[in-house]
């Protein structure tokens, strides 16, 4: 059992009429006919009324300020609250008469025209979700695609430049039919794209990897590269190293309103399929066959 | 001993109280011939009108406003209760979320 001077905020040495007033404020905050389903506030109600019963008695409070009684023991009897009844079937008359009418609030949520009661019930219609795959370039151009719904009906959904996957797209009356003349919800397109065999989308950026020759990295070379645009001819500088990334500027996604995202090429250096007699002669016979490349990487030994 | 006395000592207050109370429509006893019959809800409803008084420092002038204000608070829960009632007979996917996001719960 709790202390009850600490229960009800006030001193030992507090006067009756400080412990009436600080319990007459925690009441109000607390009485259970105020904080119907609240029981936290009931259990602290309780708590309080029987510290009340306990230090406003004048007889009981001096028995135990001098230790002869405890704290226990003093709690009202479990009365039945007023809210105890106030949902059921007997509160029924006293909430009739409070001129609370929950119609105002439905009209707010769901768009019942008019104030009169008994009227048309009108409610948007509910949000329908697809999912929707799109190309990889599809997806970073923009596109128009068909969606064909479960009812037949077929829709152009307008993909927009630069889409990711997880986005998700609102077409506006798309979705269920509203009730009672009521708007018809949106349907919510997720977009998912599909992986490409060559791109891949950081951001605005396009990155691939392009396999170059031997021959084309020792000497440089024009080389003829794919961008979601179309091919484009790229320089391959003389002496390339694999690993090398070379800039396309302005070929990755174009979004409206913004500057056009990069394609990044990182060269990946192939050797002849077969092994090759006379390159292996070549390499062979080569004098500058043993330069340093794992010293100068740090990985030497 | 009239029903008006019998509340009035149950409740530790005048039998003439309890008849302004009722003449005020602070309490709605029903009607058995000449005499009110007070149900467990009246009853409680006293009691409720006693302790906002005695403890809750509530006036006469503001008895009627709190009452009112107490009453629209029950008959809004009334209410919320038959939207949910309603909510829970939904079928479907929709209901679950729906639930979900009343409970507080944050979505997967």
């Amino acid at each position: 059992m709790k202390d009850p001077y600490t229960v009800l905020g006030v001193a030992k040495t507090a006067s009756a009429d400080e412990i009436k007033k600080s319990y007459r404020k925690l009441a109000k905050q607390l009485h259970p006919d105020l904080n119907p389903g609240n029981a936290d506030a009931a259990a602290r109600f309780k708590d309080v009324s029987a510290a009340y019963d306990l230090v406003a008695d004048p007889e009981k409070r001096g028995r135990f300020d001098r230790g002869e009684i405890d704290a226990s023991g003093q709690e009202r009897p479990e009365a039945a609250y007023y809210r105890s009844y106030a949902g059921g079937p007997q509160g029924e008359k006293y909430r009739a008469g409070a001129g609370f009418d929950p119609s105002d609030l439905f009209a707010d949520l769901f768009g019942r025209g008019g104030r009169a009661r008994g009227g048309e019930f009108r409610m948007r219609g509910g949000d329908v979700s697809y999912a929707l795959t799109v190309d990889f370039v599809e997806a970073a151009k923009g596109a128009s695609k068909r969606l064909t719904f479960p009812d037949g009906r077929a829709l152009d959904v307008n993909v927009p430049p630069g889409t990711e996957t997880g986005q998700v797209l609102r077409l506006r009356g798309q979705g269920g039919p509203g009730i009672g003349g009521g708007p018809a919800g949106d349907a919510l397109i997720e977009i998912t794209v599909a992986p490409h065999p060559f791109f891949r989308r950081e951001g605005d950026d396009v990155h691939a990897e392009l396999p170059v020759t031997l021959t084309e990295a020792v000497e440089g070379a024009k080389i003829t590269v794919p961008t979601i645009d179309g091919p484009v001819s790229m320089t391959v500088p003389a002496g390339s190293n694999a690993g090398t990334r070379l800039r396309l500027r302005g070929r990755g996604v174009a979004r409206k309103g913004g500057a056009a995202g990069d394609q990044y090429v990182t060269l990946k250096l192939v050797l002849p399929k077969e092994p090759d007699s006379a390159l292996k002669d070549f390499v062979k016979s080569w004098t500058g066959r043993d330069y340093d490349v794992r010293g100068a990487a740090g990985v030497g030994g | 001993m009239s029903a008006f006395e019998t509340i009035a000592a149950e409740i530790g207050v005048g039998a003439d109280e309890v008849a302004i109370w009722v003449e005020r429509r602070w309490v709605l006893p029903g009607r058995g011939g000449a005499d009110p019959i007070f149900d467990d809800a009246d009853r409680a409803r006293c009691r409720m009108i006693v302790e906002f008084r005695r403890d809750l420092a509530i006036d006469d002038e503001a008895m009627p406003v709190v009452l009112d204000l107490v009453d629209r608070l029950h008959a809004a829960r009334a209410e919320l209760r038959r939207v949910l009632e309603a909510v829970a007979e939904l079928p479907g996917v929709e209901r679950d979320h729906l639930v979900a996001r009343l409970l507080g719960e944050v979505e997967t």
